[in-house]
């Protein structure tokens, strides 16, 4: 008898346990193709500070932070990082960060001119935009430090980019990550022939 | 003697549907957010969050990575309150002109204790696991990285 009821409970917390997975990964009514093929986990982008892992909900300030969904609402969306689009949301005009501490008129130092990497492997070449760059950055964020200023000076590989040298120093950490999704925003340059991203030295 | 067995079994068997409540809180704040427990938790302070992605939305990297010299490396600035109150720093702007001032401690002192000095969601520690919110050990494979760069 008692181990009969056992059974039970087991059979009993099992379910539960089982409903509250599915809930879990399928917060939408189960349709004929609502099998998550690509095991994504659920998206739950731009939480509040109180839930969001890093900041202690029994802090008295943290409910006093405005939370990213609000404070990123409007902005240019991507698929990454902070699920937006920097670099679009700044052309747009959505954002109008200072280009200094105190002068709100202050204008950064935009410098246009695209270096084209030829990749060895069978990726395209990388196209690095100086233009977008330097709209957040100055010279000296990455120059000489980080890339030596001169043609053929710098070796860069994914590898270390993933380990956060040379694009990784930002890319990965708050620019936009490497991620599958994110290979051709660098790799842009089809190889041989085509010539639509201005060559440079 | 049965039943006791039985019972150990069934308590074994509840903490075990248990356990994927208890562990299934992770953390996933914001792309970018740093964490800075260099002294913060020694000086008994919560550790300090930078959130990245507010401070670009108003001002350019520039500004705090060139002008004010912040290095691009998560810990290694060695910031501590004495370097904010002259003005250095975060105290370049949190001084009550620019920004709030220091005296709102928990604004920036809210991390959950325990959680090491790291950029939240970097590649580094994606890949190679690491610093997780309330474990003590600061990534190998970060620090190689610091360290590295150090050197430079």
């Amino acid at each position: 008898m008692k181990k009969r009821i056992a059974i039970a409970v087991f059979l009993l917390l099992t379910t539960i346990n089982a409903t509250q997975a599915a809930e879990i990964a399928q917060p939408a009514a189960p349709t004929a193709n609502s099998f998550n093929r690509l095991m994504k986990p659920k998206l739950q982008k731009n939480p509040s500070a109180a839930e969001d892992g890093i900041h202690d909900p029994a802090n008295p300030g943290t409910s006093l932070l405005q939370s990213p969904a609000e404070g990123l609402a409007g902005l240019v969306e991507s698929k990454q990082g902070n699920y937006v689009d920097w670099v679009k949301s700044l052309e747009a005009g959505k954002v109008a960060p200072r280009a200094d501490r105190l002068d709100p008129n202050a204008q950064p130092i935009v410098f246009d001119m695209n270096i084209v990497r030829e990749v060895k492997g069978s990726m395209p070449n990388v196209v690095y935009p100086h233009k977008q760059h330097t709209e957040w950055l100055d010279c000296s964020n990455c120059h000489p430090d980080i890339f030596i200023p001169q043609k053929g000076a710098n070796q860069i590989n994914m590898a270390s980019i993933l380990l956060g040298q040379k694009c990784g120093v930002c890319h990965g950490k708050v620019a936009f990550p490497v991620t599958a999704t994110t290979c051709r925003l660098c790799h842009s340059q089809p190889k041989g022939g085509s010539t639509t991203a201005s060559t440079t030295p | 003697m049965k039943q006791n067995k039985l019972r150990t079994l069934l308590a074994a068997l509840m903490m075990l549907l248990a356990l994927p409540l208890l562990t299934s809180h992770e953390a996933r704040a914001e792309y970018g957010d740093v964490v800075l427990n260099n002294y913060a938790e020694a000086a008994g302070m919560r550790p300090a969050v930078f959130p990245h992605w507010f401070h670009r939305v108003r001002f350019r990297c520039k500004v705090c990575h060139a002008d004010l010299g912040f290095k691009m490396q998560a810990g290694a600035n060695e910031i501590n309150m004495a370097k904010i109150i002259e003005g250095q720093y975060c105290g370049a702007c949190h001084n009550g002109e620019v920004a709030w001032s220091i005296e709102n401690c928990d604004l920036c002192h809210s991390g959950k204790p325990g959680t090491p000095t790291q950029v939240h969601g970097n590649t580094v520690q994606n890949l190679l696991g690491g610093a997780k919110p309330a474990a003590t050990p600061a990534p190998a494979a970060a620090q190689a990285a610091t360290t590295d760069k150090a050197k430079k």
